[in-house]
C-alpha cells in the first residue's frame, strides 16, 4: 500500500489541478484554425488560384481576422492580471513559447491585413476607396503578392506549431509531453479550416480539392494520434499513466467518440463518400471535423491539467 | 439561533455598543486607531495561551497591526521556536467568531437554545452579582462552584474564594493527567507535572505508551523528541495506531487498546526474571520488592501475547532495550491518561518500571525540575469555609487531592443536589460539553442551576447553556498572572497586552476584580491593575519588572536536575522508598501491585473510538482560529484500509458514527489508511462543533466527545476512562 | 556567488506544519493559500509500515521550467538561486503554473503568480527563511551548496538524501535526508 497525503489546498491547483479553463482550448482552437486558414490562402495566392473568379483566399483572411481577435480575446479574459498584458510587448524571452506566441500574434495581424486587402469586397471599397487603392497598387504587384502568399503560408505555420509548442514544453504535465503535439496541432488546424472553408466557399473546384485536403488532413491526424499514445506508451511511468487518460481512462470516451469517431473517422468517410460522388457534398462533414477539433483542444488541455507527477490523495491526517 | 433571532440580536447588540461608546464605557476603539497610528515594526514580549505549555513569545506589531508572533530566544520552553499553534496565535486576534460583548440569555429561552441579548458589562456583572448573592443567602456559599482551566482563571477563583466557595475544579485533572500525578506519587512520592520531568533530550531509549509526541505539541518536549531522534536513541512506541512518532520509532507495539497495563506487567517480568533491571537502586530505595517480583511472575511475554497481540520475543526485546539503555531510558508517563477506568493502576506500573530502571532524577530518565517561587500579593484572609467540597463526599476517591478536585464529582453533586444542592457554576475558559464525558449528564447538571457564567473568548457549545457570557480578552490584549512553571532551569515570564481588544472584551482580571467589586469584595483586589500587581510580586521574588516587560523571561539560577550534576533522588511515600508494593493502596482496599484485567470487547461491527491530539489544534478552543482552521478545519476518522472495504467506505467519504447508545454524531470524512488496528477508529478532539455561533466552525468534522457516553470512573481518584465507547458506521450520511 | 537551498532531515519533521503557518504570517500569505505544505508518505502493510514525513516548496530549480516559460521575465533567477516572480510584470497567463512538476505555485487573489521566496527579505539581512527559524524540530537547514563547509553542503555530504521528481529534470534545490 502506497499512501501519499498532501495538506496544500490552493485555488485552481488543489485537488484537481485546473488552472486553464474554457479560455485557452477556443484560443488554440482559433489560433489553430487561423493557421490553418493563412496556410490554405497563401497556397491559393501562391499557387495562382487567386486570380480566378470568387476565390475564397480574399474572404478567409477577413473572417481570420475576425477568429484570432476572438481568440485573443479569450486568452486575454484567461489572463489574471489583466492591466499588464502590455507586458508581453516589453520584451522577448526566447525560451517562452508564450513570448513567442505574443509576437507571432503581432506578425499575423498586419499580413492577414495585406491578404485581405489585395481583393476588397466591392462594397468596403466603394465607402474606403483609399484602401481599394493601396489594395489594387498591390495586387497589381507579381512579387508582392507572392510575398504576401509566402508570408501567410510561413506564418500561419508558425501560429500553428506555436499552439503545440505551447504545451508540449510544459513539463509538468505528462499528457502534453509530446515532441509531436505541434504537429497534431498544426495538421488539426488545417483539417479544421479545410472543412470551415469548404462550408463558405463559393467555387465548386475549391470545395472539391479543400475536401480532398481534408481527408489527406485527417488520416494524418489518425496516424499522429496513433504515434502520440504509442509514443507514451512506451516512455515513462508518468507518461504510460497520461497514455492510459485518453485509452480507458477519465476522457476515453470523450476521445474516441467525439475526437477520433466523430471528429475524424465518420467525417472522412462521408467526404471519401462525398469526393467520390457517391453522395453529395454537404455541410455535415466539414462541421463535424470543426467540432471535433474544437473538442480534441478542450480535451488535450482537460487531460494535461489532469496528468502530473504526483499522485495524491488530499485528506487531512 | 435562528436567521430572525440573530438580526434581532445584532440590532440590539449594535445599540448597546453604541449607548455604551456615547456613555465612554468603551474605549476600546480609540485605542485600536491609536495603535494602527503608530508606524514601523514594533516587538514586545509575552507568553502564549494557544495551549497550557505557556511558551515565551515575541510579537511583533507592522504599522500598529498583528504581524506574527515567534518564540523568545530566551524562554526555555520555545527556546525561540512556537510550535504552530503559537505561532498561528494571532489568529485568536482576528478570529471572526469572537465573543465581542457580555451577552444575557433572553428571557423566556431554554438553555442551550442560544438566544442573548447584548449587554452592558455593568448590567452582566450586576446581574451575576445579585444571583449569586441570591445562592449564598439560599444555599450558602458552598452551593457556588467554579470550573476553571489555565492560568487565567487565577483571580476569578480568588474572587470566589472571597466569596466563600471552593467547589473549585478543572477537567486537566480528572479528564487528563490526574491518574499520572496519583500514580507516581503513590510509587515514588513525586509528582509528574507539567511540563512533564522527562529528559527527552539526553534520552538513550523511550517508550511512549500512547502518546502522541508530534501530534501531541508540547512545545519543548517535541523539540527534545527530535534531539532524541536526532541523537538516535530507541523510541518504541505503543499505539494502536501508527502515530507520527511510531513512524520515527525503532520499534513499533501495535498494541490491542485496553490492554496496555498487560504489556507494562510483561516487561516487568521480563526485567525481573532477566535480573536487568535496576539492583542498585532498588535495593538502595525499592520497598516491596519482593512482593512485586512474585506477583509478576505470571505476567510472562507468551501471556502477554494472548492479550496484547504484540510478539513474544518483541516483548523481550523491547523491555531488553529499556534495560540495557538504563537509567538513561524511561517509560513517559503520558499526559492525557484516563483511557479505562483502571487509569492510576496502569499510571503506577509505569512508575513502577521507571523505578526498575532506576531512572529517577538521572540523565536521560527523569530530572528534577526548580521554580520560582512568588510572592503573594497581601489579600485579606478568605471567610472560613468549613464545609466539605461537594464533588468528593465522605472521600469516596481517597486519593482525589481537595487541591484538584473531581469534575465530573461536582456534576453529580449539581445533579443529585448532595450532599448539598450546587445552584451556581462559573465556567472559565473550558468547554464543559466537550471536555467532561457524557454531556447529557451535563446538560441535566446545567438544569438544575441558578445561574451558569461562562467567560471565555469564543462562544463554545458551554456558553450556549449560560445566563451570562463575558468575553474574555485573548491572551495578546492582556496581563496574566507570570508563568513560573517548574522546569529544567527556572524562569518566570511575563505576559502582556500586545494589542488592544478589537470589540468591548475584557481581561480576567478586571473581570474578576469588577465581580469582586459588586459583591462587596473589592478589598480582595487591593491592586489599581494588573500591571501594579505583577510590578509587585516580581519585585519582591528579586525580578527586575522593567525588564520582565522588555525581554519577557528572566532565567532563575541553574540548580542541578539530576544526580549526575548532584541533585539527589528523594522520595515522598509513607516509607520514604520507591514502593513496589504499595501498602497505602492496601489499606484503602485496593491492589497494592497493579492488576491487568480484560478490557470489554467491541460488540461485533463496532468499534473502540480512539481520540487524540492534532499538532495546530488544542481540545475545542481552536477552531475557529483562521490561521489554524485553515490548516485543519475538519477532522477526520481513521478507519483500517480492510474494514473500510468490509463496509463499503472509501476513503475521503462522509459518514456518521454511531455509539453503543445509539447517539450518532454529525458528518465526518473517513480517512481510510493502513496506519491503525481493525478493532479501533480514531478522531482528533474538538471537533463537529454544535455551538451556531462558531459560524466558521459549525458542524465541521465530527465530535468524539459526543459519542464518549459512557465512561469508567477510576475507584481511586475519580478519573474518567473514556476509551470504553464503541462506534459503528452509518453510511447514509 | 551563492547557491541557496534547504536540507530537510524527514527523521526528524513531525509533519506540525509550524512551517506552513510561519509562511503565512510572515509573508502575509492570503487565507486559503499556502507557499509551502507538507507530504506524509506511507508504505507498506499495518503494522509493518514505513512513513517520510517532508515538508515542501518551491524547489528554487537550477533548470526551471517556470522562469523559462515566462513570456514576461516576471519568473526569474534571481540572486544566490533563488527563483521569484515580479509581480508587476506578470501577467497571469499561468504558464509557470501549469509547468512546475511540483505544483508550487499558484495564483494570488490580486492576480499575480506567487510562491515561496526562500523568504528572501530575510535571507538579505542574514536570517533564515521564516519555515526553516520556526522548525520545532529544527528538521530544516538553509544555506549555500555552493560553500563546501556550509551545514547544507555537509548535511549531503554525510547523510542518504533524495530529492523531488528529480525525474522531471528541474535539477530541484531542496534536499531530503533519509
Amino acid at each position: 500500500m502506497h499512501e501519499l497525503i498532501i495538506t496544500r489546498s490552493n485555488h485552481l491547483i488543489d485537488p484537481i489541478f485546473t488552472p486553464w479553463g474554457w479560455e485557452i482550448p477556443i484560443y488554440l482552437f482559433l489560433g489553430g484554425l487561423v493557421a490553418g486558414m493563412m496556410i490554405i490562402s497563401g497556397y491559393f495566392i501562391l499557387s495562382g488560384r487567386h486570380q480566378k473568379k470568387d476565390c475564397s483566399c480574399f474572404v478567409v483572411p477577413t473572417v481570420a481576422l475576425a477568429l484570432i481577435s476572438i481568440g485573443m480575446t479569450a486568452l486575454f479574459l484567461d489572463l489574471e492580471h489583466k492591466l499588464y498584458v502590455w507586458r508581453l510587448y516589453t520584451t522577448f524571452q526566447w525560451t517562452s513559447p508564450m513570448s513567442w506566441g505574443a509576437w507571432i500574434l503581432l506578425l499575423v495581424y498586419p499580413i492577414l491585413t495585406l491578404n485581405a486587402i489585395l481583393k476588397i469586397p466591392e462594397n468596403i471599397a466603394k465607402k474606403l476607396p483609399w484602401l481599394k487603392n493601396i489594395g489594387e497598387k498591390l495586387s497589381g504587384r507579381k512579387f508582392a503578392v507572392k510575398v504576401i502568399g509566402a508570408m501567410s503560408m510561413i506564418s500561419g505555420g508558425i501560429l500553428g506549431m506555436y499552439t503545440g509548442v505551447l504545451l508540449s514544453t510544459l513539463v509538468a504535465r505528462p499528457a502534453w509531453n509530446s515532441s509531436m503535439l505541434w504537429i497534431l496541432f498544426l495538421v488539426s488546424g488545417l483539417s479544421a479550416a479545410a472543412a470551415f472553408i469548404h462550408l463558405f466557399a463559393k467555387r465548386e473546384d475549391e470545395r472539391r480539392l479543400l475536401a480532398k485536403a481534408d481527408n489527406g488532413f485527417l488520416i494524418a491526424e489518425l496516424m499522429i494520434v496513433a504515434l502520440i499514445i504509442i509514443g507514451f506508451l512506451t516512455s515513462s511511468e508518468v507518461q504510460n499513466a497520461a497514455a492510459m487518460l485518453f485509452i480507458n481512462g477519465p476522457y476515453a470516451a470523450v476521445f474516441w467518440v467525439f475526437v477520433v469517431g466523430l471528429g475524424m473517422v465518420v467525417p472522412l468517410f462521408i467526404q471519401l463518400f462525398a469526393v467520390n460522388d457517391k453522395i453529395q457534398h454537404t455541410p455535415i462533414a466539414p462541421i463535424m471535423v470543426m467540432v471535433g477539433g474544437l473538442i480534441l483542444r478542450f480535451v488535450i488541455v482537460s487531460a494535461g491539467q489532469y496528468s502530473g507527477w504526483f499522485t495524491g490523495t488530499f485528506t487531512t491526517p | 439561533m435562528n436567521a430572525v433571532s440573530r438580526r434581532k440580536f445584532l440590532k440590539i447588540s449594535a445599540a448597546t455598543i453604541a449607548s455604551a461608546t456615547a456613555l465612554g464605557t468603551v474605549s476600546c476603539t480609540r485605542d485600536k486607531i491609536k495603535a494602527s497610528a503608530e508606524k514601523g515594526i514594533k516587538t514586545i514580549p509575552t507568553y502564549c495561551n494557544i495551549c497550557f505549555w505557556k511558551c515565551g513569545a515575541i510579537a511583533t506589531l507592522k504599522d500598529g497591526e498583528l504581524w506574527k508572533i515567534e518564540g523568545n530566544p530566551v524562554d526555555p520552553l520555545s527556546r525561540g521556536r512556537l510550535c504552530p499553534r503559537g505561532t498561528g496565535g494571532i489568529g485568536a486576534y482576528s478570529d471572526p467568531d469572537r465573543l465581542k460583548t457580555p451577552l444575557i440569555r433572553k428571557k423566556g429561552s431554554k438553555r442551550g437554545e442560544e438566544e442573548f441579548v447584548s449587554v452592558t458589562w455593568d448590567e452582566a456583572l450586576t446581574y451575576i452579582a445579585d444571583k449569586m448573592n441570591d445562592i449564598k443567602s439560599k444555599y450558602g456559599a458552598q452551593s457556588m462552584a467554579a470550573f476553571s482551566h489555565g492560568t487565567g482563571g487565577k483571580f476569578l477563583k480568588h474572587t470566589l474564594k472571597a466569596y466563600g466557595a471552593k467547589n473549585i475544579v478543572a477537567p486537566s485533572f480528572a479528564q487528563c493527567r490526574g491518574p499520572r500525578e496519583v500514580g507516581f506519587e503513590l510509587t515514588n512520592g513525586n509528582f509528574i507535572g507539567s511540563p512533564e520531568r522527562t529528559d527527552i533530550k539526553d534520552t538513550k531509549c523511550m517508550a511512549l505508551i500512547g502518546s502522541h509526541l508530534g501530534e501531541n505539541m508540547h512545545n519543548s518536549q517535541v523539540q527534545e523528541f527530535s534531539e532524541a531522534i536526532a541523537n538516535d536513541a530507541s523510541i518504541i512506541v505503543v499505539d494502536p495506531r501508527f502515530s507520527v512518532a511510531a513512524g520515527k520509532a525503532k520499534y513499533y507495539l501495535p498494541i490491542k487498546p485496553g490492554t496496555d497495563l498487560a504489556l507494562l506487567l510483561s516487561w516487568m517480568n521480563v526485567m525481573i526474571s532477566e535480573g536487568i533491571y535496576d539492583k542498585k537502586f532498588v535495593e538502595d530505595f525499592g520497598f516491596g520488592f519482593e512482593q512485586l517480583a512474585e506477583e509478576v511472575k505470571k505476567y510472562t511475554p507468551e501471556w502477554a501475547y494472548v492479550e496484547t497481540g504484540i510478539e513474544p520475543d518483541l516483548i523481550r526485546a523491547t523491555a531488553r532495550e529499556l534495560a540495557k539503555n538504563k537509567p538513561a531510558s524511561f517509560i513517559h508517563p503520558g499526559r492525557h491518561v484516563t483511557w479505562y477506568g483502571d487509569d492510576t493502576q496502569r499510571s503506577r506500573a509505569i512508575a513502577i518500571l521507571n523505578s526498575l530502571l532506576g531512572n529517577w532524577n538521572r540523565k536521560g530518565g527523569f530530572y528534577e525540575p526548580s521554580k520560582v517561587s512568588l510572592p503573594k500579593y497581601p489579600t485579606p484572609a478568605y471567610p472560613e469555609m468549613a464545609y466539605e467540597k461537594a464533588d468528593n463526599p465522605g472521600k469516596k476517591w481517597p486519593l482525589l487531592g481537595d487541591a484538584e478536585g473531581s469534575t465530573t464529582g461536582l456534576r453529580d453533586a449539581t445533579i443529585t443536589g448532595k450532599p448539598y444542592p450546587i445552584k451556581g457554576w462559573l465556567v472559565y475558559a473550558t468547554n464543559l460539553i466537550q471536555s467532561l464525558p457524557d454531556e447529557r449528564e451535563t446538560i441535566a447538571a446545567i438544569n438544575n442551576l441558578d445561574l451558569l457564567v461562562v467567560i471565555d473568548v469564543i462562544p463554545n457549545e458551554i456558553a450556549g447553556y449560560a445566563d451570562v457570557v463575558l468575553p474574555e480578552s485573548i491572551y495578546l490584549e492582556r496581563h496574566d498572572e507570570f508563568n513560573n512553571a517548574p522546569f529544567r532551569q527556572s524562569f518566570l515570564s511575563i505576559r502582556q497586552p500586545v494589542i488592544a481588544s478589537p470589540d468591548d472584551q475584557k481581561p480576567n482580571w478586571w473581570i474578576a476584580k469588577k465581580l469582586a467589586e459588586k459583591l462587596g469584595l473589592g478589598h480582595y483586589h487591593p491592586w489599581k491593575n494588573l500591571d501594579d500587581y505583577l510590578r509587585y510580586t516580581s519585585e519582591k521574588a528579586g525580578f527586575s519588572y522593567e525588564r520582565l516587560k522588555k525581554e519577557g523571561v528572566i532565567l532563575g539560577p541553574k540548580k542541578p536536575i539530576n544526580v549526575e550534576e548532584g541533585a539527589t533522588q528523594d522520595f515522598w511515600t509513607k516509607s520514604g522508598k520507591v514502593e513496589f508494593y504499595s501498602t497505602h493502596l492496601e489499606e484503602l482496599g485496593f491492589d497494592p501491585i497493579p492488576k491487568y484485567t480484560k478490557p470489554e470487547q467491541p460488540p461485533s461491527g463496532y468499534f473502540r473510538l480512539l481520540f487524540g491530539r492534532a499538532p495546530m489544534h488544542t481540545f475545542s478552543m481552536t477552531q475557529t482560529n483562521p490561521l489554524l482552521s485553515e490548516l485543519m478545519d475538519e477532522n477526520v476518522v481513521w478507519v483500517n484500509n480492510d474494514v473500510a472495504r468490509q463496509y463499503g467506505i472509501e476513503n475521503g467519504q462522509y459518514i456518521k458514527l454511531k455509539n453503543q447508545d445509539g447517539i450518532i454524531g454529525s458528518k465526518v470524512k473517513v480517512y481510510a489508511t493502513e496506519r491503525i488496528r481493525t478493532d479501533c477508529v480514531f478522531m482528533v478532539h474538538g471537533f463537529g462543533h454544535r455551538s451556531k455561533a462558531l459560524k466558521s466552525a459549525y458542524l465541521k468534522g465530527g465530535s468524539d466527545s459526543l459519542m464518549v457516553t459512557k465512561y469508567k470512573v477510576d475507584p481511586i481518584m475519580s478519573g474518567t476512562g473514556m476509551n470504553v465507547n464503541f462506534v459503528t458506521f452509518e453510511t447514509e450520511a | 556567488m551563492a547557491r541557496y537551498g534547504m536540507v530537510i532531515d524527514t527523521k526528524k519533521c513531525v509533519g506540525c506544519q509550524d512551517c506552513v503557518v510561519a509562511c503565512k504570517t510572515e509573508n502575509q500569505v492570503p487565507h486559503g493559500y499556502s507557499r509551502d505544505w507538507l507530504a506524509y508518505e506511507t508504505i507498506g502493510k499495518f503494522p509493518k509500515l514505513n512513513m517520510e514525513i517532508r515538508t515542501e516548496r518551491c524547489n528554487h530549480c537550477d533548470n526551471p521550467p517556470c522562469v523559462y516559460c515566462c513570456p514576461t521575465g516576471a519568473s526569474h533567477i534571481s540572486d544566490g538561486g533563488i527563483v521569484l516572480v515580479e509581480h508587476d510584470k506578470c501577467i497571469g497567463c499561468k504558464a509557470c503554473v501549469a509547468s512546475c512538476p511540483y505544483d508550487a505555485r499558484f495564483v494570488h487573489p490580486e492576480g499575480y503568480v506567487s510562491k515561496c521566496t526562500f523568504c528572501e527579505h530575510r535571507v538579505k539581512e542574514g536570517k533564515d527563511p521564516a519555515c526553516v527559524s520556526v522548525c520545532p524540530t529544527h528538521c530544516m537547514y538553509f544555506g549555500d551548496f555552493d560553500d563546501p563547509e556550509s551545514e547544507v553542503s555537509k548535511l549531503l555530504q554525510e547523510r542518504k538524501y533524495h530529492a523531488i521528481i528529480p525525474e522531471a529534470g528541474t535539477k530541484p534545490h531542496i534536499y531530503y535526508l533519509t
